[in-house]
This record gives C-alpha cells, sequence and structure tokens, in this order.
C-alpha cells in the first residue's frame, strides 16, 4: 500500500501540474480538494483520466469520484479493490 | 437619446430546418431535431445524441448556392446558408450606400474538414486547401466575400455566448455611427474535436437533454447557424425595410468564478441579465418571457435558475430553454435563439421545453411544459453563457403603435412572412 | 472624456518591456515554456494554478500581472474593469495539443484540463478570476493586429458607462513563437492614482498601440 501511494502522489503531481509540490509534500490522508491541494472540478476529470490511463479502472460517474478522491489513501484503497 | 436598433431580416439553419419557415414549423409543431450522429467519424459515435442537420456535405453545397469546389468547410457552408437567407430578407444587396457589416460568431471554425484530411496534410498535398479553412476568421471571409460586405468584418470567438456578443457588437457600432447596419449572428458545425471534449468534461447527455429538470443529466450538442440584420431608423428610411422587432436591450458580464462552471450563486447572469434590463428601461415584470441558457447541465441550469429568481424575485416570468429542440449550437447558440426569441414576439408563442418532468429541488420555479399560444409576448430576455465566465443576456421588444415613432409601417409580422411562406401561426398548428 | 493608456506590458522574442523598460531578456531561451517560466519565477509571483494553465493564458495572466504591478485598478468596482483581448490564432496551440489525445484509438484519453483551454476567452477568465475583474469580456479575432477595432470597441465601452478602466490587447502564442500586448486604459477624469511615476501616459489610439507593437 505505501509503494502504491508513493506512485500515486507523484502520478496525481505530474497528472495536475502541481509542480511546486512535491510527493513529501502530500498527507496521504489529508483532503485533496477544498483546504487541502485546492483542487477543482477540472482536476477530479483529470483524475478520472489518470485512473483509467494508468490502472485501466473506468468511472461512469463522476459523482462517484467525491469519495474516490478524497485523498490519496482513499485513491489508492479504490486501486487496490479494482485493479485488474 | 441614442439610436434604436432594429432587426429587419432573419435566416437560419439547425436540425429542425434549414431556413426560416421550416425552423418555426419545428417549433410549432414541439418536434425536436436530435438523433443519432451521423457525419462525423468519431469513436462516441454510438455513445452520444446530437442536434445534426440532416444535410451531406454535397446538399450544404446546393442549399448554399455555391459550386462544390475543395475548401470549403461545414462550418462555412452552413454560415453562408443562413446568412444569405438574412441577407436576401433584409435586403443588404440593395441600397449599397450604406455602410454594412459583418460580425460572425464561431470557435470551433473549419475544423471538421481538417480532421478528415488531416492524415492527407501529413502525408501528401492534395488537401492543403483545407488547411485556411481551419481558421475561425476563414468561415466569415467567406460569408463576407460572398455577400459583398466590407465595410467592417470581423470574427468573435467567446465559447458559448460568441452568436450573443456579436448581435452586441454589431448594436454598439450602429449606435456610435461607425456602421448604418450589420449582418451579425454565429455559425458552428459538430466535429470529433468539441464532442471528445466535452465528454472528457462529462457533461454530455447520452438521452435527449433535461434541462431545468431535477434528473437533468447533461448537454447534446448541435450544430447549425443563424443570423440577423440589424440596423438604425435612419438606415430603415432608406432601405424601408419593416422591423420584425427592436433589439432593446444588451448586458454583458465576466464572473471571474472558474474557467468552466458557473458560481453557485449565477452572478455573472445575474449582471448580465440586470444589465440588459436597466439598458432598455423596462421593469423586471415586463419580460414575458425568457429563452434561458438552460444547457442541461447541473451546474448552468442550477446556477442559471438562481440569478433569474434573484433577478426577478416572487415574479418569475414564463421561462425555457429551447436546447432540447435545436442541440446546444456553442457558437451559434445565441443568434440561433435569438432568431426563436424573435418568433416569439411575432407570432405571441412561447416555446415549450421539452422533456421537462421534475422541478430541480433547489428552485422554486418549473419551466413552460407545453407550447403557449395567443398569449400576449411584448418582450422576451434571451440568455447565452459561455465558459470563461463570459455570460450576454440580450432583450427583444415587439415593436407596436405605442413605442414605434419614426419606425417604418410597423406591421411586423407582415414582414416575418417576407422570408418565406411561413405564413402565420394558426396555419402552422393545423 | 480623454482615454489614456495608464500602463502597457509587451512580451515578445524572449523580452518583456513594462511601460518603456526591459525588465526580462535572456538570449538564449529556445523555448517558449521555459521563457515563460522564467519571468514567472523573476517576478515571485505565488499562484499555483499558473502551472496548470495553457500558454496564452499563462502569457496573458503574466502580461496582466506586470502591468498591474505598476498601477492599481483597485480603486475600480469589480463590474467596472473589462478585459477586451485579439489575436490570430484563436487557441490552436492548444487545440493541436487536444487533438494530440484524441486522434487515435490508441492513447486515446482526453485531457479535461487541456480541452478547457481550446477556447481563446478563457485567458480573459483567467485574469478576471485573479483579479476579480468582473465588467465587460470580448475575444476578437483577425488576421493580423488590429488596434482600430480595440481602440473602436473599447472606446464605446466607456463611453457608454460599461467600464471604467479596461484591460486590452493582443495574447498571440503558437509554438515557440509568441508576441502579447497588453494596455490598461483608463479615463483621465476618473484615474485614482498616478501610475508608474516614471510612465508618462499617453492617448489610447491605434497609432500608439502600433507604435508600442512596433518599437520594443
Amino acid at each position: 500500500m505505501d509503494e502504491l501511494i508513493n506512485k500515486l502522489k507523484k502520478e496525481v503531481i505530474e497528472q495536475l501540474n502541481l509542480e511546486e509540490i512535491s510527493p513529501d509534500d502530500i498527507d496521504p490522508d489529508s483532503s485533496l480538494f477544498g483546504e487541502g491541494l485546492g483542487l477543482d472540478s477540472i482536476d477530479a476529470l483529470e483524475l478520472i483520466v489518470l485512473l483509467e490511463k494508468n490502472y485501466g479502472i473506468k468511472i461512469e460517474d463522476p459523482k462517484d469520484g467525491k469519495k474516490i478522491f478524497h485523498s490519496i489513501r482513499t485513491m489508492a484503497e479504490y486501486i487496490t479493490e479494482h485493479k485488474k | 437619446m441614442p439610436k434604436r436598433i432594429f432587426i429587419t431580416g432573419y435566416g437560419i439553419i439547425s436540425c429542425i430546418g434549414s431556413n426560416i419557415p421550416e425552423n418555426l414549423n419545428s417549433l410549432m409543431r414541439s418536434a425536436p431535431g436530435t438523433g443519432p450522429l451521423l457525419h462525423v467519424d468519431t469513436i462516441l459515435r454510438d455513445e452520444v445524441l446530437v442536434g445534426e442537420v440532416p444535410k451531406t456535405h454535397q446538399e450544404l453545397f446546393e442549399l448554399a448556392g455555391v459550386a462544390p469546389v475543395e475548401g470549403y468547410s461545414r462550418n462555412a457552408l452552413l454560415g453562408i446558408i443562413a446568412a444569405t437567407e438574412a441577407s436576401a430578407h433584409g435586403r443588404l444587396g440593395e441600397n449599397t450606400g450604406l455602410k454594412t457589416g459583418l460580425i460572425s460568431a464561431t470557435t470551433v471554425g473549419g475544423m471538421d474538414r481538417c480532421e478528415l484530411f488531416y492524415k492527407d496534410f501529413l502525408e501528401n498535398d492534395s488537401r492543403n486547401i483545407y488547411i485556411d479553412s481551419y481558421d475561425c476568421a476563414d468561415s466569415t471571409e467567406k460569408i463576407a466575400a460572398r455577400l459583398g460586405i466590407h465595410d467592417f468584418v470581423t470574427t468573435i470567438s467567446t465559447a458559448c455566448s460568441s452568436a450573443a456578443n456579436a448581435i452586441m457588437l454589431g448594436a454598439r457600432l450602429i449606435r456610435n455611427g461607425r456602421l448604418d447596419r450589420a449582418l451579425v449572428g454565429g455559425c458552428e458545425s459538430l466535429t470529433k474535436f468539441h464532442l471528445n471534449g466535452f465528454n472528457a468534461l462529462k457533461i454530455l447527455d447520452k438521452e435527449p437533454c433535461k434541462p431545468f429538470d431535477q434528473h437533468r443529466a447533461g448537454i447534446n450538442l448541435g450544430e447549425g447557424a443563424a443570423y440577423l440584420v440589424i440596423e438604425s431608423e435612419e438606415s430603415m428610411l432608406k432601405t424601408r425595410n419593416t422591423p420584425l422587432c427592436e433589439l432593446a436591450g444588451w448586458g454583458n458580464a465576466c464572473e471571474a468564478y472558474h474557467q468552466t462552471a458557473s458560481s453557485p450563486d449565477g452572478e455573472g447572469a445575474f449582471m448580465a441579465m440586470k444589465a440588459a434590463l436597466e439598458m432598455s428601461g423596462l421593469k423586471p415584470a415586463d419580460i414575458d418571457y425568457i429563452n434561458a441558457h438552460g444547457t442541461g447541465t447541473d451546474n448552468n441550469d442550477l446556477s442559471e435558475g438562481r440569478a433569474i429568481e434573484r433577478l426577478f424575485g416572487d415574479r418569475i416570468p414564463k421561462v425555457s430553454s429551447t436546447k432540447p429542440f435545436t442541440g446546444h449550437t456553442t457558437s451559434a447558440a445565441g443568434s440561433t435563439e435569438a432568431i426563436l426569441s424573435v418568433f416569439c414576439l411575432l407570432y405571441q408563442v412561447i416555446w415549450p421545453n421539452l422533456n421537462f418532468t421534475e422541478r430541480i429541488s433547489e428552485l422554486g420555479f418549473t419551466p413552460v411544459e407545453k407550447l403557449l399560444t395567443g398569449i400576449p409576448v411584448n418582450a422576451v430576455m434571451s440568455n447565452s453563457f459561455g465558459f470563461g465566465g463570459n455570460d450576454t443576456s440580450l432583450i427583444f421588444r415587439k415593436v407596436n403603435a405605442s413605442n414605434a415613432n419614426n419606425v417604418n409601417n410597423a406591421d411586423n409580422a407582415d414582414n416575418a412572412n417576407n422570408a418565406g411562406n411561413a405564413g402565420n401561426a394558426e396555419n402552422i398548428e393545423n | 472624456m480623454e482615454l489614456l493608456i495608464t500602463s502597457y506590458s509587451h512580451l515578445h522574442d524572449n523580452k518583456v518591456v513594462v511601460n518603456d523598460r526591459l525588465v526580462f531578456y535572456q538570449e538564449n531561451i529556445l523555448k517558449f515554456a521555459d521563457f515563460i517560466k522564467s519571468v514567472y519565477k523573476q517576478e515571485q509571483i505565488t499562484y499555483p494554478k499558473f502551472y496548470k494553465m495553457d500558454f496564452m493564458s499563462k502569457t496573458g495572466f503574466l502580461a496582466a500581472e506586470l502591468l498591474l504591478k505598476e498601477t492599481t485598478v483597485a480603486g475600480y468596482c469589480p463590474e467596472s474593469v473589462g478585459v477586451i483581448l485579439s489575436n490570430s490564432s484563436s487557441s490552436l496551440d492548444t487545440d493541436i495539443a487536444h487533438n494530440e489525445t484524441i486522434k487515435n484509438r490508441s492513447g486515446y484519453f482526453p485531457s479535461p484540463s487541456v480541452f478547457v483551454y481550446t477556447l481563446p476567452n478563457i485567458v480573459i477568465g483567467e485574469i478576471c478570476i485573479r483579479n476579480n475583474f468582473k465588467g465587460e469580456n470580448a475575444f476578437f479575432i483577425s488576421e493580423t493586429f488590429n488596434g482600430k477595432l480595440l481602440v473602436d470597441y473599447v472606446e464605446e465601452l466607456f463611453i457608454n458607462k460599461r467600464v471604467e478602466a479596461c484591460l486590452c490587447g493582443w495574447i498571440e502564442v503558437l509554438g515557440n513563437n509568441c508576441n502579447a500586448l497588453m494596455a490598461l486604459v483608463e479615463n483621465s477624469e476618473l484615474r485614482q492614482q498616478q501610475a508608474d511615476g516614471n510612465y508618462k501616459p499617453i492617448p489610447f489610439n491605434a497609432e500608439n498601440l502600433n507604435l508600442i507593437m512596433s518599437r520594443n
């Protein structure tokens, strides 16, 4: 899990162009949206692309993203559960 | 007193008809034009429902009266068809001494042919003529050349509010005396490019779209073109045109909220509608009908609905979105819906918001569900909002004896009939 | 009413000129991406969203930042500050990037954040979001820089009291070529603060816009 979390951090930074943020700056349990990294609705859609591109996981309803993308850890858990 | 601006001609092509009479007829029959995608080759072909003009490239050449040569995008042909109809109706070919402008809106431009011939561009030179057609201004230049307009020609590109902004710009150029009259509007054709883009934003509905419905699920993209002839009173004395109606007000504002999303309270929509209303000198209660932007997305309809509630309080006019009829024609939406709004003034009707079943829980009003006929419609507001937070609202007012002043014989339904065999509302309903 | 260009910025050929002063120049930057990032770094702006923008928005955003540093528009109410921009390639630079993601069935991953920028007027949205400007905005496309169009349009906004201050200009970015001019236009009677003390405002007309374009 820790390995996946570290990998995800790097992927999220790259996909979302978070240039001034390093993987160490991201707490795996803190919220990605709102207060946390300050991501917005377009970023949420980018994370859907990331899951599909890198893990082959399709999310049809963007509303599901809220739970899945709460934090890096919830993302990692979702990937572990759904990865083909 | 600032110059008044009148609409004296119009032309349209959309998925519900290739000219004014056909569009009016479909609306009167509450017959939408959306369906499966036929003319664009994309991975999404079976997954989208669109408002596609049911014509091949060859058929569009014929409708446009252009000899089928290379270099014409679908976008340019749609533009020429609607612009030619409007120009003939508003008699732009006569009185050539008048300063005449063309302001045309498009965003996707001539992308449709470029997608088709992209591989040729890379591999050989056979289709290079279409590279020029990619440019947004290409369709505008072709329309201007075709109609002999050269005093002022420009292209405007502000996403889905583009054509409304073209109308606004034309009106301003007339008001400050730089032009006597103008052909204003926009054109847009469906492309793989923006179908895939909107799909990536997850805001396309695979079913017929349901604006202002609790269970709305997104947009049906559409294509088409619509142009209006606008002119000053002085110009009308020379052209002897009778007005279809007056362009009584306009407002534009930037939301400064998000690149694509509207703010939850609809601040930009509110500011644009308020500015248009103030300019028109009308009171909120004078607006009989709002042709809403109403795309069918979660975000737009709630935001726009809240802005309407804020401006109109507990006296909300009749509201509907006509996008279930035409699809969302993006850069052509502003002028398409302007013409649909002018119809309401001419024929005293209000278009239904098709596919509506349940009120949005956060809103206190519901849109018009069935075609309303024979009710007084004296002023209509038409909203067009675009990505980038560019929000525009236009107000159209019926010309009647009390506000006509020097306007030529104000029996405007007569002029509407000049457009073709549209006939009157009663005939069409039968 | 007299309209003045009270501040301007001009970015092109690895140079940045603000109010007649060269504020950035590096001869051997080959990539536009490196140029625009270097300018951002030099200006010490903290705005993480900058990195998410496409090149045209980055350019327009920085052009606005650079000239607003020299003056202030804080005294105007947000609804009275407009932004009117133009260029010749629309959003072609980003259109190409989006097309790359959809042209083949393999590797078909259209990016929402790229698609968002395939509209030329998004750069106006970015400037308005940053500065909380809520006035009129429009984006024009013409073959070459058309100062007269900008002047005609902006004058009209002032005459009809739609704006009290207006950013206007030309933001052309395609590949590694960039030419961006941004001017702040104010009504001499309403100006609330002397702009950059070393810069003498000039009349807002097409000749002066063309002059700035060609001079720097």
